[in-house]
């Protein structure tokens, strides 16, 4: 058995060898240029081939041939023709941008600005409902929302966690973490009680809100966060959950210290409601001994959370550390009042059909 | 601030701000001061006073009737109409008397210079009260468990009708009563409820059954505003989804959905007599599609929760166009001069666009409108 078992090892290994100089020819011919290009009858057309592996094999061919014709005409200059000729396109383009830049060099000052890509973000369709700071109504309907009582300071966040029912492990672990992470918070086993229910005991033990984690076979997949008394209820989609143990490089555990929050690009009026709803699950006046920060980054619509200790190294040097956990929230739906998804009206629901007809329009 | 707003939509807000939208114009202006506002003045009714749409009425939090003066452009009167807890849930003109309803089922018709005002309890957590556009005396309303009521106020002892639950449930259990809107079809008694448990009804008082006669169910959500379009063949319906949906009265089939709502639909209503319907909600916006092609014709961004709205009844919108801007023209001279300078106003703009037209075809193609101009100037 051993024997064969190794004979085999040895004709693969032996297929190997006898492959690889047909491939190196391959490539030589494909992007050396040396061998002359494939010729076909005239009325030949690459979607005639009906191996598929054959067919994108000949029709990459016959693109990269195209393209370095277009190059060669395009290129007057001699050396990178030569190029393109002796090493194929990827290096030509390699050639190309080193020329350009030698160029920038050699005009110094007077060279051309240099384009900015175009990103997603930097297309961003205008949207409408974009906070203006110095807007007069915008400003007094959040002076006087739900939040108006924390922002005055009348009042200190004082957090519930819980979950879905009967967590497994891991969304245990996180919610621990996340208690850590978040000053004046408690962990409640849900012990199978309806929210419903538990929204007045919260109400009537000062909680101002109320945090649950719904798991789905092991993984952690969703999380309502309810401001209380009077709402609002955030609906969030959680992705990427990366407890404390699985982050790379991490620091040590967290102090008790309250962060400092960060919120990144909240910009709309819808935005700006769930900004102020993190804001508000952070005690006022951070402890900066404790030199930890919470950061809330929207892009794209998708909020990343990430917990950090930072050190400055030096007038100009800033070192920071990951301490965790970490995850991914998407906005599902943002309802008026507190939680009740039967009967509660909501201010904005995510539908995927009618809204995501167009990838650069961004609601947060 | 003295110009007469020509504006055909007017919104009320959950900051207490009234807002008008002139449509022609794409302006959108607020008439109440926001360093003035409190919490209290929260807007949630809103009604015309007169048939000439001269006056807005707006039902605020802390008990008050406002009235807004449309020429005038600013507030001219505040009532008092306190009595009973809770929000106004309904408001409505009778005869120079104001007419409200409150949450806890207070019912109240305020005659003017007179403390004689005529009460109604119309039963527990009232959600809708409505009156009757053809019969101005009947009333109807409804709630959380308590069923649909309509009302004679010549006669409000008793209300004249007095719908009845439906049957019971497959499994025999009462079935829950929670309306969120009605509203009466022209041309006929009957009456159209729309639920929170997502059932739109139409009840027939002529008829001997207290029963809805027709239920239709739209979506999952609960129904939180309906309006009969102005043929009365048809209600619009909006969810606390921001679903809203065209349902045939006669057959009880969804025929369209109106896209476009974000969050939960507050206060929907149709033209009297042009095709389309002015919506609003929790997500800002105020919407306006057209019910032909079902196209979202006018989307425009309020900034503060809306509570409620009206939309005008006035008919060719287009045409306004010229009229305001000719009246500030000639607001101080006479009444001769007037019409003279009107005359030579529409000479103008009428040459100016043909100056801009040019092409015979092009002007060949414009409307009615200026035909209609053209044969005046034909006449000069």
């Amino acid at each position: 058995m051993a024997a064969g078992r190794s004979s085999g090892a040895a004709e693969s290994k032996k297929r190997k060898k006898s492959k690889s100089p047909e491939e190196g020819s391959d490539v030589a011919g494909g992007s050396g240029g040396g061998e002359p290009p494939v010729f076909f009858p005239p009325s030949f057309s690459v979607s005639e081939i009906k191996n598929k592996q054959r067919r994108h094999f000949m029709f990459m061919k016959l693109k990269m041939e195209k393209r370095k014709r277009q190059i060669l005409r395009n290129h007057a200059d001699d050396s990178v023709k030569k190029r393109i000729i002796v090493y194929g396109n990827a290096l030509a383009k390699l050639a190309l941008k080193k020329k350009l830049k030698k160029e920038r060099e050699a005009l110094g000052d007077k060279a051309p600005p240099k384009p900015v890509p175009k990103t997603i973000e930097n297309q961003r369709v205008y949207d409408e409902t974009t906070v203006d700071p110095a807007d007069e109504e915008v400003a007094y309907d959040e002076a006087t929302d739900d939040f108006a009582p924390y922002f005055n300071r009348k009042t200190t966040p004082k957090i519930l966690i819980t979950t879905s029912d009967r967590p497994r492990g891991r969304t245990v672990r996180f919610t621990e973490q996340l208690s850590s992470i978040i000053p004046n918070s408690q962990v409640y086993y849900r012990r199978g009680l309806a929210l419903k229910k538990i929204i007045p005991q919260c109400i009537g033990r000062d909680y101002t809100d109320l945090i649950v984690i719904n798991e789905d076979r092991k993984i952690a997949n969703g999380l309502i966060l309810s401001h209380l008394p009077n709402g609002p209820t955030a609906h969030f989609k959680m992705s990427n959950v990366r407890l404390r143990k699985e982050i790379k490089r991490k620091g040590k555990e967290p102090t008790e210290h309250k962060p400092e929050v960060i919120l990144n690009n909240f910009t709309t009026r819808l935005g700006h409601s769930i900004g102020r709803m993190f804001a508000s699950l952070y005690p006022h006046d951070p402890q900066f001994t404790g030199r930890q920060v919470a950061t809330f980054h929207n892009q794209r619509d998708y909020i990343f959370f990430r917990y950090h200790r930072y050190i400055f190294r030096s007038e100009k040097k800033v070192g920071i550390q990951e301490l965790g956990p970490r995850f991914t929230l998407k906005l599902r739906s943002l309802q008026k009042g507190t939680f009740d998804s039967k009967y509660g009206e909501y201010e904005w629901v995510h539908k995927r059909h009618e809204m995501d007809s167009n990838r650069r329009k961004f609601h947060l | 601030m003295a110009a007469p707003a020509q504006n055909h939509v007017w919104v009320g807000t959950e900051t207490g701000i009234l807002k008008g939208i002139n449509l022609v114009k794409k302006q959108a202006a607020n008439y109440t001061e926001v360093s003035s506002l409190d919490r209290s003045q929260e807007i949630s009714v809103m009604c015309y006073g007169d048939p000439q749409e001269c006056e807005v009425l707006l039902g605020c939090r802390d008990g008050t009737v406002r009235v807004f003066n449309t020429e005038k452009s600013k507030f001219t009167e505040f009532h008092e109409c306190r009595g009973g807890e809770g929000l106004f849930r309904g408001l409505g003109v009778l005869d120079n008397a104001l007419v409200t309803c409150v949450e806890s089922g207070l019912l109240k018709v305020w005659k003017e210079g007179s403390n004689e005002n005529l009460e109604v309890q119309v039963g527990a957590a009232v959600e809708k009260m409505r009156l009757c556009d053809t019969q101005r005396h009947k009333v109807g309303t409804g709630g959380k468990e308590n069923d649909l009521k309509i009302w004679d106020l010549q006669r409000p002892e008793e209300p004249i009708f007095r719908a009845k639950n439906v049957r019971n449930d497959w499994l025999d259990l009462r079935v829950p009563v929670w309306i969120r809107d009605l509203d009466f079809i022209p041309e006929s008694d009957k009456i159209v409820t729309c639920t929170s448990h997502h059932q739109v009804r139409i009840y027939d008082p002529s008829s001997t059954q207290k029963r809805p006669v027709l239920e239709v169910l739209f979506g999952e959500d609960p129904l939180t505003a309906l309006s009969i379009t102005p043929d009365g063949r048809s209600v619009v319906v909006g969810n606390s989804h921001g679903h809203m949906g065209v349902i045939d009265l006669r057959k009880g089939r969804l025929m369209c959905a109106l896209k476009g709502n974000a969050g939960s639909v507050r206060s929907i209503q149709c033209h009297k007599s042009m095709p389309v319907v002015a919506s609003c909600g929790l997500d800002r916006f105020m919407r306006l599609h057209s019910l032909n092609d079902k196209k979202l014709l006018h989307k425009v961004y309020l900034k503060s929760r809306l509570n409620c709205l009206l939309l005008t009844s006035r008919d060719k919108w287009e045409d306004e166009e010229l009229i305001p801007a000719e009246a500030e023209d000639v607001k101080d001279e006479e009444k001769d001069e007037v019409w003279n300078n009107m005359d030579t106003i529409v000479d103008k703009t009428s040459s100016k666009r043909r100056k801009e037209a040019q092409e015979p075809s092009v002007v060949a193609e414009s409307t009615e409108n200026d035909k209609k101009k053209k044969k005046k100037k034909k006449s000069v």
